[in-house]
């Protein structure tokens, strides 16, 4: 069984949520992910989602984002049920938020001006001169602008990271999801990653959803924090509040330690009768 | 023995379904497509850069495999015409063999193998890489601004890759058949000019490259879409774009061999 929020959840703190998630249920065929996940994220606030590999982080970024459509539950954003807009609903939906992927998801055939300049080529009726002058800026904001002319191919992973994260607020949204943005990083890029991810909502009046293993980088940006374990939130609160939980198993992901209630091994037979020893061991015993 | 029997006929029957339901979801991307090329119509240059890609960048094998061609058809064709005195329709032969037939089929397995390939490749790993859920994510239809673009891009050039490939096999001929045997020059186009039929022979022709620019797109369009977003997965979705396709082909100029073929010929 596992223990209950330690913390007070973020819904009784708030008044206004941007994204709602009610007593959601998702599974990947017969495999059940999400059982009755609920959460709320404020508007203008920077959440985190965490968890272990495999616990659906990602699964709900894709239900927010509505890729994917729960079993059963609710997800919300901006009032509108995002599980029941039709396609073009979808999609008016999708112009107000975007979505960072882990790495990076950069058009390939494009140079670095233009993957950031895409949005706007398709949803603003602007000339190329102000598409320009956007990117630019974008661009600036996350310390590429000598970089626009350069293809994906030629840029390391946090620079990549950075290109995507400029596309993502290119076109202003109202929400941006950022799937795992700090993996696969040197401390110098995530601090970078971090800081931009924070500065940038901020500056645009943004709210941001973090989907990410790294503790002690969110614990410095964001304002709150879900953690995520067998398809339900096992504890939330603010950064203060998390580094002085004694739940368990928050304890043990802030900790990183190797066993607790995660279990370091997945479910298995005994390891004896997995090995046979139990049969030799009953055949030594006749011999 | 009869467990082993019964697993293979189950296997049989696996397989049988499965390629059924391709077949079905492949007829209903094609729709989609269809239905999707509103933005390619408005927005033509994305269609016109995906021309180059396919069309013009598959102009040298076109080119080269078309002469090659023509002029192992001058040869065996004088070889035998020879024989029956009628070596100075080598230019009728030729130019039949090209434009009814082995222009509209050859260029068309070259394409998908030089094409079609590419366009699952490019577009499987576009998949695998994340790169269409982000486009979808930024509400931007991948049936409209990926896949449709590739698809009348491949429609455009196949007939004008056909029209190109009979073009240098006649060429071809007329290397070997004139320049390099001494046939009469003037007979050889003459007797052309006579024996081909614009009406249908030639817009047989065409018309045969373009449903074969159809059947290659959409399959090649659809194995990169439907493929595995893993290298293993990409790379069994381009195998199969270029054997379907050669079996489309050829199964696809049979039918419109027969279909089209006039009953006083």
């Amino acid at each position: 069984m596992i223990a209950p929020s330690a913390v007070q959840p973020i819904s009784r703190v708030t008044a206004e949520n941007l994204v709602e998630i009610d007593a959601v249920t998702f599974g990947y065929g017969r495999r059940p992910v999400l059982q009755g996940i609920s959460m709320r994220v404020p508007r203008g606030k920077v959440v985190a989602i965490m968890g272990g590999s495999g616990c659906g982080k990602t699964t709900l970024l894709r239900l927010i984002g509505g890729q994917l459509h729960p079993t059963s539950g609710t997800v919300r954003v901006g009032g509108q049920a995002v599980h029941e807009l039709d396609r073009d609903g979808l999609y008016a939906l999708r112009r107000r938020m975007s979505m960072q992927f882990q790495f990076g998801a950069l058009f390939t055939d494009m140079t670095v001006f233009d993957n950031v300049a895409f949005p706007l080529r398709e949803h603003a009726d602007l000339t190329e001169d102000m598409v320009r002058d956007l990117v630019l800026m974008k661009l600036e904001a996350v310390g590429l602008r000598g970089a626009h002319n350069l293809m994906p191919s030629e840029l390391s992973g946090g620079m990549a990271r950075r290109v995507a994260l400029a596309r993502a607020v290119v076109m202003d949204p109202m929400l941006v999801m950022y799937d795992e943005p700090f993996a696969g990083l040197d401390p110098i890029a995530m601090s970078v990653v971090g800081s931009l991810i924070r500065r940038l909502n901020d500056a645009l009046g943004a709210t941001s959803i973090i989907v990410t293993h790294d503790v002690v980088e969110s614990l410095q940006v964001v304002d709150y924090l879900y953690f995520v374990a067998e398809g339900r939130v096992v504890g939330e609160g603010t950064p203060d509040q998390i580094r002085a939980t004694t739940l368990p198993v928050v304890h043990q992901f802030v900790h990183g330690e190797i066993d607790g209630p995660v279990p370091f091994h997945y479910p298995a037979p005994t390891y004896d009768e997995d090995l046979g020893l139990a049969q030799a061991r009953a055949e030594a015993a006749h011999a | 023995m009869l467990e082993r029997a019964r697993r293979s006929l189950a296997r049989i029957g696996h397989n049988f379904i499965e390629n059924v339901w391709r077949v079905g979801a492949m007829a209903r991307f094609f729709v989609m497509v269809l239905a999707a090329s509103g933005t390619s119509v408005r927005r033509f240059r994305l269609v016109m850069r995906e021309v180059y890609f396919t069309g013009v960048q598959s102009l040298i094998i076109i080119i080269v495999s078309g002469l090659f061609i023509g002029m192992v058809l001058g040869l065996q064709g004088f070889e035998t015409l020879q024989k029956y005195g009628a070596q100075e329709s080598i230019g009728v032969l030729v130019a039949l063999s090209l434009v009814r037939e082995l222009g509209p089929v050859v260029s068309a397995l070259l394409f998908a193998s030089r094409a079609g390939s590419a366009i699952t490749a490019e577009i499987g790993l576009m998949k695998a890489t994340e790169q269409l859920t982000a486009m979808d994510m930024m509400a931007v239809s991948p049936m409209a601004r990926v896949i449709a673009p590739r698809f009348w891009a491949g429609v455009i050039s196949m007939p004008l890759l056909a029209a190109m490939f009979s073009a240098m096999g006649v060429f071809g001929g007329y290397l070997v058949g004139v320049v390099l045997i001494g046939v009469d020059n003037g007979a050889f186009w003459s007797q052309m000019q006579a024996a081909v039929d614009f009406r249908y022979d030639v817009m047989n022709g065409v018309i045969k490259s373009f449903v074969f620019g159809i059947a290659v797109t959409v399959i090649a369009t659809f194995e990169g879409f439907d493929a595995p977003p893993t290298a293993e997965g990409v790379s069994g979705a381009t195998t199969r774009t270029v054997v379907s396709s050669a079996l489309a082909i050829l199964a696809l100029d049979l039918v419109l061999t027969a279909s089209l073929l006039r009953g006083d010929h």
